[in-house]
């Protein structure tokens, strides 16, 4: 596990993370200070960006201090120069998951954001555009929720022809 | 006139034979490469199987030059207005191949977002199965369809050429002409 | 015959309209300057990227110059030099271009979603359809997080395995980048020689794998079956056949004229810019960046191979082929490697609750018959936990990220595709440069559009 930056919020728990230098969880407030701290501190490549919508599941392990919400924004950074790898893991929010857009620290989020808001519907404070990326414009819903049904189709074999 | 002021042989035969003929042997397909299957389509249209043999390999750009659609790939419920579009733009006669289980039924992928069959946009008539088919399969379908053509009727009018208005509940499937891929003439 | 008539006239229109409404993406779309805010303008133009990250000139984003003196243009999604289904909505100032933006989406296919309802022995049959030019590439990507949860170490040879096998799919995944690049650019013999390389590839996968594309060999514990007999001949074969035509290539195109034109400080991109944008692969390394994951982050075993990670040094169109062209003979050469250390043994982890038993013992025991039908209806158990992994596939860096809830199916799998992030390289490229510029801009990113959108 690496220190957390000199730069970093106060409220950062840290703990150990698989194939991963360190995991955080900030506070959505400190969500982007942290952020920018990291980047300062090295961590020049936001890899991903995802959403998670932990709905249903049996519970996941969470440092102390850290309140588990329905929606969560995976973060992973990495560091050229030290080669390293950062994630950072914050809580959404669970009604209408709302965190602050990482624009103005890595524009290459962009695109992930966009993804994240299309297919879990979370909403990125800041963004300059935040539109459906993946689904078509008129699309209801955020289909990668687990509230969404997957749309299976079920097959019906009634009209083929029979065996020649 | 009398048969024997010409100076030249000739043959008798029908008009549409020559038509099918002809055809048959200029199928032009459109460049509408989706997914897998596109490139599995460029193979075959390459080197190593040279889809030139059967007077195919002038892939069209345009649609208004083509005359087949190789639906090659997964159709997303986000593709399929931009699909119907190119294919109300081909020409008449035009044909359509569903190339891969993704385009013929879905394959795998049965959820919200892809399309459960393409002939549920346009008509089809050949399926190739296979994910993705090879170049063979390709040519199988292509060889069946030009079995079709040749056989087939001269004029065709698809029913239903106007898609249904937008909103009411997606495209309606039109009657299938199609036959399965190997099926004894 | 006066087929047109007023009605039809207006039928026509009618139709045309309906269309145009169905097919249009509304503010997805690139919109007119006067409808976009100045921050969205400065990422259309790349000019958030500048100087330390954000400065955001205005003189950048040309906000004096009005709506009528340009034009916007649509390209694809059914255009014939957009690999796939990209479009790309460009503003032209005449001949240049201005803005672009990349409309994407038109293959989405909601594997991520119909990852979760697939087991983790079958979860590798649908990510090998993301990138469908380098499918044992995403295979790997997949199995690596999944074996990184459940904690399995893999017998040599199954790595061993696996690095070939992803190497020669570099190989072809780069052998058809370049005859596509060739068809862009005019260039008609690339585009069939390209594909006749790739094709001894493809006949090796069919005869190891059972299937030239999607080959779901790569698989959680190990890989699907051994190599075949005398497959050193056949790799040995490719790999020489391969190395000389790659020079044959090199001749043909790196001294043609025309090409060099087209190619040579076309779309350059600085490395700043490509890092700040999370750009990775050839591209990144075509800035200079000697930044290949194989190397810095080593996975499998190729820390005991010797390979160079090929750099550039403009980032132009130029560099992005070079890099590509070498990568060839760099893989070719780690291929080499793998044919002569190839270590025996197993070719998967020998551990009843991973690995199905081999067939014929299911027909003497039970047990083994019990685990088989197990591993095939439920599939194997993983620790609850998370992980993100990234391997380095041909188009930089393959991330998967899985959520795991103790459960066969995966929680949450998301996987960070890199032609989806290298795509927002595309209008800083395009700013400038000529309309035909623009086709051997979207060609040297390389973009698969299954991965794009999934």
């Amino acid at each position: 596990m690496i220190p957390l930056p000199p730069t970093a919020p106060p409220g950062v728990a840290c703990a150990d993370a698989l194939a991963c230098d360190v995991a955080c969880f900030p506070t959505p407030d400190g969500y982007v200070d942290l952020v920018r701290a990291w980047r300062e501190d090295g961590f020049e490549l936001c890899a991903d960006l995802c959403g998670v919508d932990y709905l249903g599941h049996p519970g996941r392990d969470l440092p102390e201090g850290v309140v588990a919400t329905r929606f969560e924004v995976v973060v992973n950074l990495l560091s050229l120069e030290r080669r390293q790898r950062v994630r950072v893991r914050v809580q959404a929010g669970d009604r209408e998951p709302r965190v602050a857009s990482l624009f103005g620290v890595y524009p290459g989020t962009e695109a992930m954001e966009r993804e994240a808001f299309d297919l879990v519907g979370i909403l990125f404070d800041g963004h300059p555009d935040l539109t459906r990326i993946l689904m078509p414009e008129d699309w209801e819903g955020h289909p990668l929720r687990k509230d969404y049904a997957v749309g299976r189709v079920p097959v019906q074999f009634k009209e083929a022809p029979g065996p020649r | 006139m009398a048969l024997e002021d010409l100076h030249h042989n000739f043959l008798t035969g029908r008009l549409e034979d020559m038509v099918r003929w002809a055809r048959r042997a200029s199928v032009w397909p459109a460049t509408f490469g989706l997914a897998c299957c596109a490139i599995e389509m460029m193979a075959a249209g390459a080197a190593d199987y040279d889809l030139a043999r059967y007077g195919m390999e002038v892939f069209r750009n345009s649609p208004r030059q083509a005359d087949l659609m190789i639906v090659a790939g997964r159709v997303s419920q986000k593709m399929a207005p931009v699909l119907r579009q190119v294919y109300d733009q081909m020409m008449e006669p035009k044909w359509v191949i569903s190339m891969g289980v993704c385009a013929s039924s879905g394959g795998m992928f049965n959820n919200y977002a892809i399309v459960q069959g393409v002939d549920q946009i346009v008509p089809v008539d050949v399926y190739a199965p296979g994910c993705p088919p090879s170049p063979e399969t390709l040519m199988h379908a292509i060889l069946t369809l030009h079995e079709q053509i040749r056989t087939g009727e001269v004029l065709r009018r698809r029913g239903g050429a106007t898609p249904p208005a937008a909103g009411s509940g997606g495209w309606t499937p039109e009657v299938p002409v199609a036959v399965r891929l190997g099926t004894p003439t | 015959m006066s087929d047109v008539t007023p009605e039809t006239t207006v039928r026509v229109a009618e139709r045309v309209e309906r269309l145009t409404a169905e097919t249009s993406e509304g503010p997805q779309g690139l919109l007119e300057r006067r409808a976009t805010e100045l921050n969205e303008l400065g990422r259309e133009v790349g000019a958030v990227l500048r100087g330390t990250g954000l400065a955001l000139d205005p003189r950048d984003v040309d906000v004096e110059r009005s709506d009528d003196e340009t034009m916007i243009i649509n390209m694809g999604p059914a255009h014939p030099s957009t690999h796939g289904v990209l479009r790309l909505m460009l503003e032209l100032d005449g001949e240049y271009v201005l803005r672009t933006k990349p409309v994407i989406g038109y293959l989405h296919t909601g594997m991520e979603k119909t990852g979760e309802t697939l087991s983790y022995v079958q979860g590798a049959t649908n990510v090998t359809r993301m990138d469908y030019l380098s499918p044992i590439s995403n295979e790997l990507g997949f199995c690596t997080a999944v074996e990184t949860l459940l904690g399995v170490e893999l017998p040599p040879r199954a790595v061993w395995i696996r690095m070939m096998m992803a190497e020669l799919n570099r190989v072809a995944s780069h052998l058809v980048w370049m005859a596509t690049n060739g068809m862009d650019l005019g260039s008609t013999s690339m585009m069939i020689y390209g594909f006749r390389e790739r094709e001894l590839i493809l006949a090796f996968f069919e005869k190891t794998t059972g299937l030239r594309m999607n080959t779901n060999y790569v698989r959680p514990g190990g890989v699907a079956a051994d190599l075949p007999d005398g497959w050193e001949d056949d790799v040995t074969v490719i790999c020489d056949t391969i190395l000389e035509r790659t020079d044959e290539y090199d001749e043909l195109l790196t001294g043609q004229p025309i090409f060099r034109g087209r190619m040579e400080g076309v779309a350059p991109i600085s490395a700043e810019e490509a890092m700040a944008l999370g750009v990775t692969g050839p591209i990144l390394r075509s800035t200079g960046v000697a930044w290949d994951l194989r190397r810095t982050m080593p996975y499998l075993a190729y820390d005991q191979v010797d390979f160079d990670v090929i750099v550039g040094t403009y980032g132009d169109n130029f560099d992005r082929f070079a890099v590509r062209l070498n990568e060839i003979r760099e893989s070719i050469r780690i291929v080499r490697q793998c044919v002569e250390r190839m270590p025996r043994g197993d070719y998967r982890v020998q551990d009843a609750k991973v690995t199905p038993p081999p067939r014929a013992r299911i027909d003497e025991s039970m047990e083994a018959l019990i685990h088989h039908f197990k591993l095939f209806t439920e599939g194997f158990q993983v620790p609850a936990g998370e992980v993100y992994t990234a391997i380095e596939s041909p188009r930089g860096e393959l991330g998967c990220y899985l959520v795991s809830d103790g459960s066969p199916h995966p929680f949450r799998m998301h996987v960070r595709a890199p032609s989806f992030v290298n795509l927002q390289a595309v209008p800083l490229m395009m700013r400038g440069g000529m309309v035909s510029d623009a086709i051997t801009v979207i060609s040297s990113v390389d973009p698969i559009m299954g991965e794009v959108d999934r």
